[in-house]
């Protein structure tokens, strides 16, 4: 098996520049690949595009980048619950493409997949279809959705083996498998690191894919 | 009239056995307290748990473990998590049979806005749009009237709509309502609510019909 292991996070980020496309995991304050984010905060990359489902809070995932002022544009379903983030928005700083959050992980999903785009019935109507092609199916319309890919994708699982198959823990799972594999060079982290054989291949059948690179740095617990 | 806990136990009562069910956030939290103990329904989470369970003791929390208001959470025996893709499978290919949602307003074709203030609140849709472009029935769990006492029951709505023609029935303060084809049909009103303060109440089409109106039973 390739060993994917790489020894600290600033190793996982050294290919990172300035205008890169990032897609990084999490909804809410779970599963979010903290570490990562640190490493991306130090390499000080700016215009940044970034996709995620939240843009984190004021001291914690994303909200961190944006404090730093190294995201030009977010892409994202649901953004409350950030001070910073909404003062770049109104001041114009900051580029905001909000979209629905299931078309977010299967456009996400799609680009991994090797598939375009795709229709879906979310947002027909509504401001979300501006601009889009409509096309109607049976009865009802939908509208046209392009793949989303990125340069760099950050997931935060709970196990990990040397060969990059992971595993996730409850609710921390949600954007995380599909970012693994739209990302070029995907950056796992994982709260435990095992050799390969140790994770039981029928029991986790179902449960992704591979990464290129590897954080070992051990989340810290949450409060 | 009706207060929040009041309008979640009338929408529970429109839970049926079998059923899986996505509960919104806010007043459609709730409804999760009041489902009856003689019926079977799953509670589906869109960031990716089907059987959700109640809050945990304290001291029991996980935090890998939240629903889509990100409380902390718990799962109940046959629970099972997936992602995000394939928990909007689930909601987009309509295994969901009933999806409970907040409004700002509601307009008498059922379309529905709950997601932007322009110039003021600018958060996103989440999972709303998705939701009410796929759910086979939507409720939703509202006040009759904003804070500035302005019908949320409307012709056609004012701010940025979510989904259009999706709305089954609205539950308020006030009254429960089914969306017809030409307007609010109403169905039950609150205790102590007469159907002249629900007129005044509702700035789209009332439909009242020409029969006694119950009150809402609630126990």
């Amino acid at each position: 098996m390739i060993n994917k292991v790489v020894n600290n996070k600033e190793e996982a980020v050294k290919g990172i520049q300035d205008n890169m496309i990032f897609m990084l995991g999490g909804f809410g304050l779970c599963g979010i690949p903290e570490n990562a984010i640190a490493a991306l905060v130090k390499s000080n990359a700016k215009g940044l595009t970034c996709i995620s489902n939240n843009a984190g809070v004021d001291d914690f995932g994303l909200g961190l980048l944006l404090k730093n002022r190294q995201i030009k544009k977010m892409i994202s379903s649901y953004v409350g619950e950030n001070a910073e983030f909404e003062r770049q928005l109104l001041s114009g700083e900051l580029e905001v493409d909000l979209i629905p959050q299931g078309t977010l992980a299967e456009r996400i999903r799609a680009g991994g997949a090797g598939i375009p785009a795709f229709f879906t019935p979310a947002g027909y109507g509504t401001e979300v279809s501006e601009g889009k092609e409509v096309r109607k199916f049976g009865n009802k319309m939908y509208i046209l959705e392009n793949c989303l890919k990125a340069d760099y994708s950050f997931v935060k699982a709970w196990k990990g083996d040397t060969a990059g198959n992971l595993i996730y823990k409850g609710t921390a799972r949600n954007f995380n498998p599909m970012m693994a594999m739209a990302g070029k060079i995907t950056v796992a982290e994982v709260e435990e690191l095992v050799e390969v054989g140790e994770l039981d291949p029928i029991k986790y059948i179902l449960l992704e894919f591979l990464f290129k690179e590897f954080s070992r740095e051990r989340i810290m617990k949450k409060e | 009239m009706l207060d929040k806990n009041q309008i979640a136990k009338r929408i529970a009562q429109e839970l049926q056995d079998g059923f899986y069910v996505n509960l919104g956030i806010g007043i459609p939290t709730l409804v999760a307290n009041y489902i009856s103990n003689d019926i079977d329904v799953v509670l589906q989470s869109e960031n990716g748990l089907l059987g959700m369970g109640p809050f945990p003791f304290e001291g029991k929390e996980d935090p890998d473990l939240i629903n889509a208001g990100k409380q902390t959470i718990t799962t109940l025996d046959g629970s099972v998590f997936f992602n995000s893709a394939t928990s909007f499978s689930m909601i987009r290919g309509e295994h969901v049979d009933l999806t409970v949602l907040g409004a700002m307003e509601v307009a008498e074709n059922g379309d529905i806005a709950n997601w932007k203030i322009p110039g003021k609140m600018v958060k996103g849709m989440g999972g709303a749009m998705d939701l009410v472009a796929s759910a086979k029935n939507i409720i939703v769990a509202m006040m009759h009237t904003n804070k500035a006492g302005d019908s949320k029951l409307l012709s056609k709505c004012t701010l940025p709509i979510t989904g259009i023609n999706c709305v089954k029935k609205i539950v308020t303060n006030l009254a429960v309502l089914d969306v017809v084809e030409n307007g609010f049909m109403l169905i039950e009103r609150a205790p102590g609510v007469s159907v002249d303060m629900i007129k005044k109440a509702t700035k789209g089409n009332l439909i009242v019909p020409e029969r006694e109106i119950p009150e809402i039973k609630i126990n």
